[in-house]
């Protein structure tokens, strides 16, 4: 920065260098960091994820069968904690103020707090590994990202890590939702009414109040699970009058709504694609509203249909059975809606529309999968098999991630300020839901002949089928690349200059500004007709 | 806002900030000493003492920081209901904490120890075990239970005589008497004081006489879970108290500007609350 600048107003006064991404309280630096150590440790969990398929390749153990179970402990962490999460945070910083024609996030000091608590806790749960090397410890977490007890109560060194992973990352969570919920409730510009709010903004609301309902209890539990381990307390522990099923009740709790937690957002961002794609106003957006609000509420009330097989009483699984059951119909009413938001529409295929059409087709399998599992007497014979491996990948790659990716293209041009290859955009689609289904497809067939899920080993007779699924896996992988070559190139600004419009159907006040935006937006609020 | 009128006012963006990375790395120290100490790692304390040291220094300057700031009038309405919502959020998460913790004292007193004592009339999981709350300790070790009247029911007259005196300091802010806003501060904070002894002295007896202790099977591990989570909240809100009585001696606040007392006295009634379930469900009932 120049002399002349540093006695200017603090219009596009920061920090260079290192310090600018340390130091910085601007919601656009925020997101951006989120995003990037999203894409890190979605590199991360992917790279982990290759390593499992390649152990199922073929039915011998070529991984010791004590890291293989740390390897897929972590990646499921990794995915969920450390990439999608922060992917969705990462977008609602960057664009929450600019769709509602706010000048930043409510309280910026504790939005950077925020992001900078998640390197943090990578490292806690990856350290575990690299002390492994020096002879401390006996590698990272092995018990599944669930941490059942009695199994976490038993485990190494690497579940106490996991659990002030799981604490950093909690604070992480919550300062990010209350700041998201602030800036939503008193930031928006004049004229900004709630019934105007654009749909990706009420989804992360509602997401928010989810995190600040249910993180909380699983801190709680967390450190009652610390205790177990070190304290001499018996809560997870039946030779004490505690309970091992306690632990799944307090962590599907949280567990469950965390799937909506990571899915709202991004079924927030769709209509707002499908719409700009299809060259239509979002249609529904009442009901979509609704719909997130239904979601959000019964996904606190409907969590132990992960615990059928885990001895509830009958009445019990009835009531979690037909809650469950019940969660579908606003699902399926979002569905309605974005299949009306296309439908009759001037539709063109950009990669972002790509994607969230991909997104439609795969959460759906996800969720009618979803649906058979949910049946109590059903989930006998599906839990813990291939075919929950099937479920949840379907419901949280098919829709968070599919959701992200086609939210990063079509915004990066917004971001950078330039347009990515849209040649290598659409090979990474087609690699992408080619690699995908070939992966997980089988996995369904797997399930259903009975292999079960977190082993190094198996039956012969499922050879064939993991081998697909992995040559799957492996195409799927190589397709992550061309997304990080597309984003390098990118940022070293290759590609034709974005338009402050960036797409022809594209509506919204974060279209009203300049690709890349200016540093401070809306210093002076718009006033909303 | 509602309103249609343009708005000329700015809302006040900090500038970048030092402290919240130092914070984390504060606290990635403390994380990874705790962990290292609880596996008898030797470098356990030496990660916790750097970790402590650099929260304690980040959280003088942070918070010198923002009182800074406030003292500066940067603050306006439109900040002020930012804190306001912000802090009415996080108390609310602590809602959802204590929520979760009373939920597992309801699961083991309704489900987990009643069915643990059903499920065979063969088998009981150690010699004593009965569908009881408090349940028998593990291994039918005895022990007895803080009784509720005596000294949990001073405490809970001290913390509800704390609520009062906060609201009366509260009333002396509001109407410029700042003397009486300092007693009733300084009242608050002996009462906190109070309660935190009387707390330590009970911990103290149920280890040393009752035999009530961490590892006393489910009742003992969920005692100490609830009341401890509660005296640490109380012995923040001492020091947040504290933190207020200073700023109040040196003058600070106006009688319509004093968000960070109402934040922390919000903060003591709900601390206040959390007693009073505690005391009717866990001591008592």
């Amino acid at each position: 920065m120049n002399a002349a600048h540093a006695n200017d107003a603090h219009h596009e006064e920061h920090p260079s260098g290192f310090t600018r991404w340390l130091f910085t309280t601007n919601h656009k630096d925020i997101g951006r960091l989120y995003i990037i150590f999203s894409v890190l440790m979605f590199l991360v969990g992917g790279f982990l994820a290759m390593l499992i398929r390649t152990e199922l390749l073929q039915p011998w153990l070529i991984i010791p069968p004590e890291v293989y179970n740390q390897i897929i402990t972590v990646h499921g962490l990794v995915m969920v904690f450390a990439a999608v999460m922060p992917a969705t945070t990462g977008l609602a910083n960057y664009l929450i103020p600019m769709m509602i024609g706010a000048p930043d996030m409510a309280l910026p000091r504790l939005n950077n707090w925020g992001f900078w608590l998640l390197p943090p806790a990578a490292v806690l749960l990856v350290m575990p590994f690299a002390l492994k090397l020096f002879g401390i410890g006996n590698g990272a977490i092995d018990t599944g990202w669930t941490m059942y007890a009695p199994l976490s109560v038993q485990g190494g060194i690497g579940v106490d890590f996991a659990i002030f992973a799981i604490y950093l990352m909690g604070i992480s969570s919550l300062l990010s939702s209350i700041n998201i919920i602030v800036t939503i409730t008193n930031m928006r510009a004049p004229g900004m009414s709630f019934s105007k709010l654009p749909i990706f903004v009420w989804s992360w609301l509602i997401t928010a109040f989810l995190l600040v309902a249910v993180f909380p209890p699983l801190v709680g539990g967390v450190t009652m699970l610390f205790a177990d381990r070190h304290f001499g307390t018996h809560f997870f522990s039946a030779a004490g009058g505690g309970d091992p099923v306690l632990w799944q009740h307090i962590f599907w709790f949280f567990g469950h709504p965390e799937v909506y937690i990571l899915l709202l957002p991004t079924a927030g961002i769709l209509p707002h694609i499908l719409s700009t794609f299809a060259r239509k106003p979002i249609y529904g957006y009442r009901a979509q509203v609704y719909a997130f609000w239904a979601i959000g509420m019964l996904s606190v009330v409907i969590y132990a249909h992960h615990m059928f097989t885990s001895g509830l009483p009958v009445p019990a699984q009835l009531y979690f059975m037909y809650s469950t059951m019940v969660i579908s119909i606003p699902v399926a009413l979002l569905f309605f809606c974005w299949f009306a938001t296309i439908w009759q529409g001037s539709m063109t295929f950009e990669t972002p529309m790509l994607f969230a059409l991909g997104y439609i087709v795969l959460f759906g399998v996800g969720g009618l999968s979803g649906l058979i599992l949910s049946d109590a007497v059903a989930d006998q014979q599906y839990h813990n098999s291939y075919f929950l491996v099937a479920h949840f990948h379907y419901a949280l790659f098919g829709g968070p991630v599919m959701g992200i990716i086609a939210a990063t293209y079509y915004y990066l041009p917004k971001i950078t300020g330039r347009m990515y290859n849209e040649t290598l955009g659409k090979w990474h689609f087609w690699q992408t839901i080619i690699g995908f289904n070939l992966t997980f497809i089988p996995q369904f067939f797997l399930g259903i002949a009975g292999m079960p899920r977190r082993i190094p080993d198996y039956a012969l007779q499922f050879t064939h089928l993991n081998m697909l699924s992995s040559i799957g896996a492996y195409i799927l992988g190589s397709a992550q690349l061309v997304l990080v070559y597309n984003l390098i190139q990118v940022l070293r600004g290759v590609g034709k200059k974005a338009t402050a419009q960036v797409w022809e159907g594209a509506q919204g006040l974060e279209f009203t500004v300049a690709s890349p935006p200016p540093y401070h937006t809306f210093e002076t609020q718009p006033v909303i007709q | 806002m509602s309103t249609t009128t343009p708005t000329k006012v700015h809302y006040y963006v900090p500038r970048p900030s030092p402290y919240p990375v130092m914070l984390s790395l504060a606290l990635f120290f403390v994380a990874m000493g705790v962990v290292l100490k609880v596996n008898a790692l030797r470098a356990g304390p030496w990660s916790i003492l750097l970790g402590a040291a650099l929260l304690i220094y980040v959280l003088f300057h942070w918070f010198g920081n923002v009182i800074g700031e406030s003292e500066s009038g940067v603050y306006k309405s439109w900040e002020d209901r930012s804190f306001r919502m912000g802090m009415v959020w996080f108390i609310l998460s602590e809602v959802a904490f204590f929520a979760g913790l009373f939920a597992v004292l309801f699961y083991e007193r309704n489900i987990s120890v009643p069915h643990l004592a059903q499920v065979d009339p063969g088998f009981t999981l150690y010699p004593g075990f009965t569908a009881a709350w408090p349940s028998a300790g593990p291994h039918g070790k005895p022990f007895s239970v803080v009784q509720p009247w005596g000294i949990p029911a001073i405490n809970t007259l001290i913390l509800l005589t704390s609520g009062v005196t906060v609201t009366w300091a509260h009333w002396g802010l509001k109407t410029a008497r700042r003397s009486a806003a300092i007693i009733g501060l300084m009242l608050t904070v002996g009462l906190g004081v109070v309660f935190l002894g009387f707390q330590a002295h009970e911990f103290y007896e149920a280890y040393t006489r009752l035999g009530l202790t961490l590892s006393s099977g489910v009742y003992g591990a969920t005692f100490f879970l609830l009341t401890g989570f509660h005296g640490l909240h109380v012995t923040v809100g001492v020091i947040m108290l504290s933190v207020i009585l200073m700023r109040c001696i040196k003058g600070h606040f106006t009688p319509d500007q004093h968000f960070a007392f109402e934040a922390v006295s919000w903060y003591w009634h709900f601390v206040d609350v959390v007693w009073l379930l505690l005391f009717v469900f866990v001591y008592w009932m």
